[in-house]
């Protein structure tokens, strides 16, 4: 099965080609869009961290190490398009448009970091695993009802392919041939349970076959690989050639969440090699050397510029007054059934506010 | 005054949910309805017949079997601009699906604060007394009564259904719309043609009187209606309340009932342990605590699964049941 579905790359591990095909594609000025949004990822994933370590937001899941996979995927998306993110691809939905304030709400615990910028159909986070397949497919299921050309991305991890919803999504998807790109980014972990333990299967992305979609694996830490069979697939879906499940295959260096000690499950000497040989920041910075792209005033300078740009945020997120406690009652049903409008009243008085 | 006359048809509960679904997806493009066997089959109840021709199978869907995928998908159905009736085959082959309705459909609106709504219908045929197979005839409308972010109604009659079944689906809100199987062809009733609604979170009064409040719903209207009939025959008059809508329920009705009467029995063949019983005893404690004169007495299932249908009727709550609560509270 690794014959079959071979981990498509398209820069190696050292920056140097290994696939032609994109070539005339592959621009300086894509190349640095790429590095741009994956450094811009990473910085504030990193900020998620030290601020769930200061106390400032509650736990913070962590991609540090895919966000080739996230940034890659969902750069393939365009305007009007669906994307279903798990809690662990904010890399991805900041790329897809929703703002670094609105993703550090989210994880200071406000309802507000569900909610994408007005035209952005960016789904909140699913905290379920693999239920949101199906929301992907609903979604698309009905642009193709509609007669448009937009497609759904949704994105899970290894763990989630043991869920029922996955075989349902997939199924449901297959049968009524709707315009899903299924991105599993495979870091090879479900929190602690490593992937030999998930599936006797080689790889993910075989389990396409059983479904009669297209099924790609590729190096979910090479950006190329990843924007541009992702966009592939995307473009597949638009004509109305159905489904893809791609599997990405990746790692993610830390911890499932902050609340975990990944070193309680494996050897993190692994994760510090990898960031010497695989990473996918880093990788793309050896291509760019190697292609006379790489100016190392333009880097520092972008450095400074999104570290402004995550600070200014973590600004905002701080400053965003607090939310009222109607924003508990108020948005249950578009209009308050009796039990929530008197307890909303019962406990406003219990607060002397009425 | 204006007089409109409005055509009839005699139809069953079954052909009245079917007529409702033809009038709103005549009505709006958006509408869709899906599950298994609901195309050509009409389903296993026949209650989406002739759909499908009269609408086609873009609208009209036969899905795979899978109760998760088929509410799954409605919700990125409903969130991306259409309306979809799911059909559950039976309410007690929702379990599949319910991680679906309890973290997603149930409170999308509520985790984006309205940005993102899932205006859907699942609509499920339920309850014991048709000798149906194990596991066909559960009552589990407590599970969603108990889950914010859902509206849960049960239809007793062709009338209520059709028109309930309207206002569900005008609902922005998913509404979990219960048909009780026994009801589907047990009477038929006058049902105008075209559009009506019923509106949600309003019970019936179906009859008057000063004595004992009776509340039941679905399947139990048949029941407490015998019930009552008996009652009054040894001088108890009985206000008989269809309560329609489970959640939100009718507080005024049953306030105002049990402070015109002071006597109450709840009747409802779900177990007794966490049904709609204990919630009603809570509102009446709440409303109408002063007014009562006697303690309330509860005519449910057992806390037991529901028996294969050899000892159903055991199970069910029975008019004879009914009458000794009727006397009990009247005699305290």
């Amino acid at each position: 099965m690794e014959k079959l579905f071979p981990k498509l790359q398209i820069i190696n591990e050292n920056g140097e080609w290994n696939d032609g095909a994109y070539k005339s594609e592959i621009t300086e000025e894509l190349t640095k869009e790429l590095y741009t949004k994956m450094l811009r990822a990473r910085l504030f994933d990193r900020k998620g961290v030290n601020l769930q370590r200061q106390g400032r937001i509650g736990t913070y899941v962590p991609f540090e190490g895919q966000e080739a996979s996230q940034i890659g995927s969902a750069m393939a998306m365009g305007e009007g398009d669906w994307m279903f993110p798990t809690y662990r691809d904010h890399g991805a939905t900041m790329t897809f448009g929703h703002s670094l304030k609105t993703l550090l709400l989210y994880w200071k615990g406000r309802q507000e970091g569900c909610i994408p910028p007005e035209g952005k159909n960016i789904f909140p986070p699913a905290v379920p695993i693999a239920s949101q397949l199906l929301h992907a497919t609903g979604a698309a299921w009905a642009e193709k009802l509609k007669g448009t050309d937009r497609a759904s991305i949704v994105y899970f991890g290894d763990g989630a392919t043991s869920e029922g919803d996955f075989h349902e999504g997939l199924n449901f998807a297959s049968v009524f041939n709707a315009p899903v790109v299924f991105f599993n980014q495979n870091n090879g972990f479900a929190i602690s349970v490593p992937i030999e333990k998930q599936m006797k299967s080689k790889t993910i992305a075989q389990k396409a076959v059983a479904y009669e979609i297209e099924g790609v694996r590729l190096d979910g830490n090479d950006v190329f690989a990843v924007y541009f069979h992702t966009r592939t697939a995307v473009e597949r879906a638009r004509k109305g050639e159905g489904p893809t499940l791609i599997e990405s295959v990746t790692w993610r260096y830390g911890a499932h969440t902050t609340a975990d000690d990944p070193s309680k499950y494996r050897d993190q000497n692994e994760s510090s090699a990898r960031r010497e040989k695989t990473d996918p920041i880093l990788r793309l910075e050896r291509f760019m050397k190697n292609e006379n792209m790489w100016d190392e005033k333009w880097a520092e300078e972008l450095q400074e510029s999104l570290t402004a740009e995550i600070e200014a945020a973590v600004k905002e997120m701080e400053e965003a007054p607090a939310p009222h406690y109607n924003d508990v009652f108020d948005y249950v049903f578009a209009e308050n059934p009796w039990p929530i409008e008197s307890q909303k009243e019962a406990y406003a008085h219990s607060r002397g506010d009425r | 005054m204006m007089t409109t006359a409005v055509d009839t048809k005699k139809l069953t509960m079954v052909q009245a949910v079917t007529d409702g679904m033809r009038v709103m997806m005549a009505e709006h493009e958006n509408v869709i309805v899906l599950g298994e066997d609901v195309g050509q089959n009409g389903g296993v109840f026949r209650a989406t017949d002739g759909l499908v021709a009269e609408f086609g199978e873009k609208r009209v869907i036969d899905t795979p079997l899978a109760e998760s995928g088929i509410i799954g998908t409605s919700i990125g159905l409903a969130m991306n601009g259409f309306k979809p009736i799911a059909e559950m085959q039976f309410l007690g082959f929702i379990y599949p699906a319910f991680n679906q309705i309890m973290t997603h459909a149930s409170r999308i609106r509520a985790r984006t604060l309205g940005h993102f709504t899932v205006p859907m219908v699942i609509r499920a045929p339920f309850g014991a007394g048709v000798r149906a197979p194990e596991i066909h005839s559960d009552s589990v409308e407590a599970l969603f009564t108990g889950m914010p972010g859902m509206k849960v109604v049960v239809p007793s009659n062709p009338y209520d259904a059709k028109g309930m079944l309207i206002s569900a689906i005008e609902d922005p809100d998913p509404v979990l719309f219960l048909e009780p199987m026994r009801c589907y062809r047990s009477t038929k009733m006058n049902v105008p043609e075209g559009k009506y609604n019923v509106p949600l979170g309003k019970a019936a009064r179906l009859q008057e009187g000063s004595d004992v409040s009776i509340f039941a719903y679905g399947a139990m209207i048949d029941v407490v209606t015998k019930a009552a009939n008996a009652a009054e025959e040894k001088g108890i008059k009985c206000d008989v309340i269809d309560l329609r809508t489970l959640y939100p329920l009718d507080k005024d009705m049953i306030a105002e009932s049990v402070q015109k009467t002071g006597r109450a029995v709840i009747v409802h063949e779900a177990p007794g342990t966490g049904g709609l019983g204990e919630t009603i005893m809570s509102l009446i404690n709440d409303t109408s605590f002063l007014y009562m004169k006697a303690p309330i007495e509860r005519v449910t299932g057992f806390d037991t699964p529901v028996p294969m249908f050899a000892l159903e009727d055991h199970y069910l709550p029975s008019a004879d049941r009914v009458v000794q609560a009727i006397e009990k509270v009247a005699q305290f």
